[in-house]
C-alpha cells in the first residue's frame, strides 16, 4: 500500500492537518493496520520536500498549533498517474506449501496430511472473515471479500494438488 | 461431548461397478453446521443421501437420534424425513405448478395440517427470509436467489432437527449465494437445527462450524484446536 499516494488522495478533498489525515486513513483503510503518527509525519515531510503538498496555514486550537497541508497540482497529477497504473499482478511462484508437499512426497511422508492441515487452517481463517463480514459495514465486507477470494484461490490449488498427488509422487521420486 | 444426532459408520455404497463410498464415517451433533467438501464425483452427495435415509448403503450403519435408519420400515422413515429433516437442493426443486407459499406449506399439508394454518406458517417463514412478496408467484416467476430462499423456507417450516443442503448456492451468483447461506445458517442457529452442507465452494463452507472431506469414497476429518 502506498501511504504517500493514499494521503495525497485524501488531501484532494481539501486541506487537512496530520492528525485529521491519520484519522481519515484509519477509518477507510486502516481496519487491521492503523497508521502510526510517525509514519504520517514522515510521509508528509517527504511529500512536502517533493513538492506534492504545501503548507496551507496553521490551525489554532486548545492544544499545540497544527499545520494544515494541501495537495499541489503536481500532487494531483501524481495521484492520477498512480490510479491509472495497474498494480503488478502477484504470481505467487514461490510457494512454501508446494515445497512442503514435494518434500513430504520425497520423504515418503503423507502429503495429504500436509494438504488437510493447510485446508483446515485456511477454512478457519475464512470462517473468522465470514463472521466479521456479517457484522461489518460495506467497506469492511469488501476488505474481507478480497481476503476471502485469495484464500479461496489457495484452497482450489490445494484441491487440485490433492487430486494430482499420485502423479506428482511419481515425478518427484523417480 | 454429547452423543451425535446423526452418526454414519463404515458406509459403503456402489453404483454398478463404481464405489461411491468405501467405508466412510461421519457424525453430526445437534445444532452444528458441518460442511461436506470434496471434488466432483468424490461421493459427498451420496454421503448426504445415505445420512438422510434417501438411499440405503450397501454396508455400514446410519443412526439418527439413536435409531438405525437401515432397520426402520419405509413408512416411519418417510415420516421421519418429512418431520425431522429439511432439504435444500441446488436447483430448489420447488413444484412449478404451485405458488411459492403453497410450496412452503406443502410439507405441513402432507402431514395433515389444514391449509389456512399451513399457509400462515409458510407466509411467516417467507417473510423471515425476506421473500414475502413472492408468496403468490410460481417458482418460474421468481429469480434464482428468491427461489432458493423459498426452498430454505420450505426446509425450515416444519422445525426440522437436521437440514440437508446439497450445493444450495451452486446455481447462484456470489452475492445471492452469500445471502442464502447467511439466511440458512442464521435460521438454523435460531431454531437449533443442525445443517449438513455439501459444497465444493470454500466460501460456502466458511459458513460451517467444521468440515469433513470426502475423497475417493473415504472421509477425512481434521481434528485441531
Amino acid at each position: 500500500m502506498s501511504i504517500g499516494h493514499t494521503l495525497l488522495g485524501l488531501l484532494e478533498h481539501g486541506p487537512r492537518h496530520g492528525y485529521d489525515l491519520k484519522r481519515a486513513y484509519d477509518e477507510h483503510f486502516g481496519h487491521d493496520r492503523p497508521l502510526h503518527y510517525g509514519q504520517v509525519y514522515a510521509t508528509l515531510s517527504r511529500l512536502l520536500k517533493n513538492g506534492l503538498i504545501e503548507e496551507h496555514g496553521v490551525e489554532h486550537g486548545g492544544g499545540p498549533d497544527r499545520k494544515r497541508y494541501a495537495v499541489t497540482t503536481d500532487g494531483v497529477t501524481d495521484v492520477q498517474q498512480w490510479l491509472t497504473t495497474p498494480e503488478k499482478p502477484e504470481l505467487y511462484m514461490q510457494s512454501t506449501l508446494y515445497t512442503k508437499v514435494v518434500i513430504a512426497l520425497m520423504s515418503a511422508r503423507d502429503a495429504e496430511v500436509v494438504l488437510d492441515t493447510q485446508r483446515h487452517a485456511h477454512l478457519k481463517a475464512m470462517r473468522a472473515l465470514t463472521t466479521r463480514k456479517a457484522h461489518g459495514d460495506l467497506a469492511d465486507q469488501l476488505i474481507c471479500d478480497h481476503a476471502l477470494f485469495h484464500l479461496e484461490a489457495d484452497l482450489r490449488w490445494l484441491e487440485l494438488t490433492a487430486a494430482r498427488l499420485n502423479d506428482l509422487r511419481k515425478q518427484v521420486t523417480s | 461431548m454429547s452423543q451425535p444426532l446423526l452418526n454414519a459408520t463404515g458406509i459403503v455404497k456402489a453404483f454398478g461397478p463404481t464405489k461411491a463410498l468405501d467405508g466412510a464415517n461421519m457424525s453430526v451433533h445437534a445444532g452444528e453446521v458441518v460442511a461436506v467438501m470434496g471434488p466432483s464425483g468424490s461421493g459427498k452427495s451420496t454421503m448426504l443421501h445415505c445420512l438422510a435415509g434417501i438411499i440405503a448403503p450397501d454396508a455400514g450403519t446410519v443412526t439418527y437420534d439413536g435409531r438405525d435408519l437401515g432397520a426402520m420400515p419405509d413408512q416411519p422413515r418417510s415420516t421421519l424425513r418429512r418431520t425431522e429433516f429439511g432439504f435444500v437442493f441446488q436447483f430448489g426443486q420447488l413444484v412449478p405448478e404451485l405458488t411459492c407459499v403453497e410450496n412452503v406449506a406443502l410439507p405441513m399439508r402432507l402431514g395433515g395440517m389444514r391449509r389456512r394454518e399451513a399457509e400462515a406458517k409458510a407466509r411467516d417463514w417467507l417473510g423471515r427470509l425476506e421473500v414475502g412478496d413472492v408468496a403468490s408467484k410460481r417458482p418460474g416467476e421468481v429469480s434464482g436467489g428468491q427461489g432458493q430462499r423459498v426452498a430454505v423456507a420450505r426446509a425450515l417450516v416444519t422445525g426440522p432437527k437436521v437440514i440437508f443442503a446439497d450445493e444450495p448456492t451452486g446455481a447462484l451468483d456470489s452475492l445471492n449465494g452469500e445471502h442464502v447461506m447467511r439466511m440458512l445458517t442464521d435460521a438454523a442457529k435460531e431454531t437449533g437445527a443442525a445443517v449438513i452442507l455439501v459444497t465444493h465452494e470454500p466460501r460456502v463452507a466458511a459458513y460451517s462450524d467444521r468440515e469433513v472431506i470426502v475423497r475417493d469414497g473415504h472421509t477425512r476429518q481434521v481434528e485441531f484446536a
